[in-house]
């Protein structure tokens, strides 16, 4: 039940200079270890599940998961079409059944349906760049979007965010909630962005970076790619022992 | 066992508002059972300015101790009108908000009880990685034995006590959250 939970050689600090919003938004005092308690070993994304099970009656719905017609319009979106799978896992390669994932992400111009993005890309309206669905049985999640665009930013000079899908997920419990990004393979802006580069090794990198993957490519329609998950879990099983609390309270 | 390289953390961004289909911060209905609580407060970075693109989130035990999940085997009632989640993103002025109920004590291992807490996670542009932090209740006589407080340098403890204030009618609890700096909230390695 204790000892540091974020490794090093995975976590990216949150002091980054060279990216420079976490100059001022990291904290400075040292983080302290909270053991891994019923409150931490819970979490909302079973209950989430279910709400999204029952909003699409056990199937996730085309509208969730294919950003090129979700925004609902009768038009697909412009762009290059692909398809996001993988496998959402535990820290043991056990699969992650039913668990929500949600993407966010730019058009194909690098533009974002949001009003703080102001590059000047042009929107597309047939573009909402939100999707999410559930893990299958074999902890497998499916997107079909299109590709998202480079676009610059305010961090230094010519800076520019390299190719990029959100990805949000909640896993069983409060400690494997995670936020990440996903990258595209071969993408020359991905050394120079010190998003990407705060990740403090290579092997810990290359977990962010999509696979193309021929075998989901699917001919005359869209190139495929393949991303997997791996979310932490918790530490102990404490059951026991918060069973005999409440023999004890009794 | 087969260990699986963990996927690394990534900031939010300042885009996140795309995701936040509709709002989650009203986590109690008529129906829910509990004290009607409200929890606020202002996101601050290094230099107390307000953090306008914060997204947080809390979970918590419905007001009998029992948290709406598989893990939880304690026979403390579940309340069919509570989920325990919510998840706001802060205003321009780094304000955030959310409607719930007093969660009840839950158990810290065999012997001990934790205090009533609400479990906060705090995002946001500048964030490579969520922060993880408790809200306590400062008016909350239970505190003074809660495990998870004492590992806490005294110190720093009251970053962690939502104040209470009444505000007519309603029970409103204060919990800023100061990123870095004077005051630093307490955060915690998970």
């Amino acid at each position: 039940m204790d000892g540091p939970g974020r490794d090093p050689s995975t976590f990216p600090p949150y002091l980054y200079e060279a990216y420079r919003a976490t100059v001022r938004r990291s904290p400075k005092q040292p983080l302290i270890p909270l053991p891994q308690t019923l409150s931490e070993i819970t979490g909302p994304g079973p209950a989430m599940s279910a709400a999204l099970h029952q909003t699409v009656q056990g199937a996730v719905s085309a509208e969730d998961t294919d950003l090129t017609t979700n925004m609902g319009t009768g038009t697909e979106a412009m762009g290059e079409r692909i398809i996001v799978t993988g496998r959402v896992l535990d820290e043991h390669g056990a699969p992650l059944v039913g668990t929500l994932v949600e993407i966010w992400q730019t058009n194909a111009a690098g533009r974002y349906r949001h009003r703080v993005d102001q590059h000047h890309a042009p929107l597309d309206p047939n573009f909402l760049g939100y999707g999410r669905c559930l893990t299958d049985t074999s902890g497998v999640y499916r997107f079909v979007t299109i590709r998202p665009g480079a676009y610059p930013w305010q961090n230094h000079p010519n800076a520019w965010r390299p190719a990029h899908i959100h990805f949000s997920l909640f896993g069983p419990s409060w400690v494997s909630r995670l936020v990440t990004q996903m990258y595209f393979p071969g993408d020359p802006l991905q050394p120079l962005d010190p998003i990407f580069n705060s990740v403090p090794t290579d092997a810990a990198r290359v977990r962010l970076v999509a696979q193309y993957a021929h075998d989901v490519t699917q001919e005359g329609y869209a190139l495929g790619f393949r991303f997997d998950i791996v979310l932490r879990g918790p530490r102990a099983t404490p059951f026991e022992p918060f069973e005999a609390a409440q023999r004890a309270t009794r | 066992m087969s260990g699986r390289a963990l996927t690394p953390p990534q900031t939010v961004g300042p885009f996140f508002h795309i995701m936040l289909r509709e709002p989650m911060n009203a986590l109690a209905t008529p129906q829910t059972a509990g004290t009607r609580i409200r929890i606020e407060g202002f996101v601050y970075d290094g230099d107390r300015a307000v953090v306008p693109d914060a997204m947080v989130e809390i979970w918590q035990a419905n007001a009998a101790g029992r948290y709406r999940h598989p893990a939880d085997l304690r026979p403390a009632p579940l309340d069919p009108a509570f989920v325990g989640f919510g998840r706001c993103g802060t205003d321009e002025r780094g304000f955030y908000s959310f409607d719930t109920i007093k969660p009840g004590s839950v158990p810290f291992d065999a012997q001990r009880v934790q205090a009533p807490h609400i479990s906060m996670l705090v995002f946001a542009r500048g964030l490579l990685d969520h922060l993880r932090t408790r809200a306590y209740f400062d008016d909350e006589r239970a505190n003074a034995d809660d495990p998870v407080l004492h590992l806490v340098p005294q110190q720093r403890r009251p970053t962690l006590l939502a104040k209470h204030r009444p505000d007519a009618g309603r029970v409103v609890y204060r919990f800023d959250i100061v990123l870095q700096g004077d005051g630093e909230t307490v955060f915690f390695d998970l």
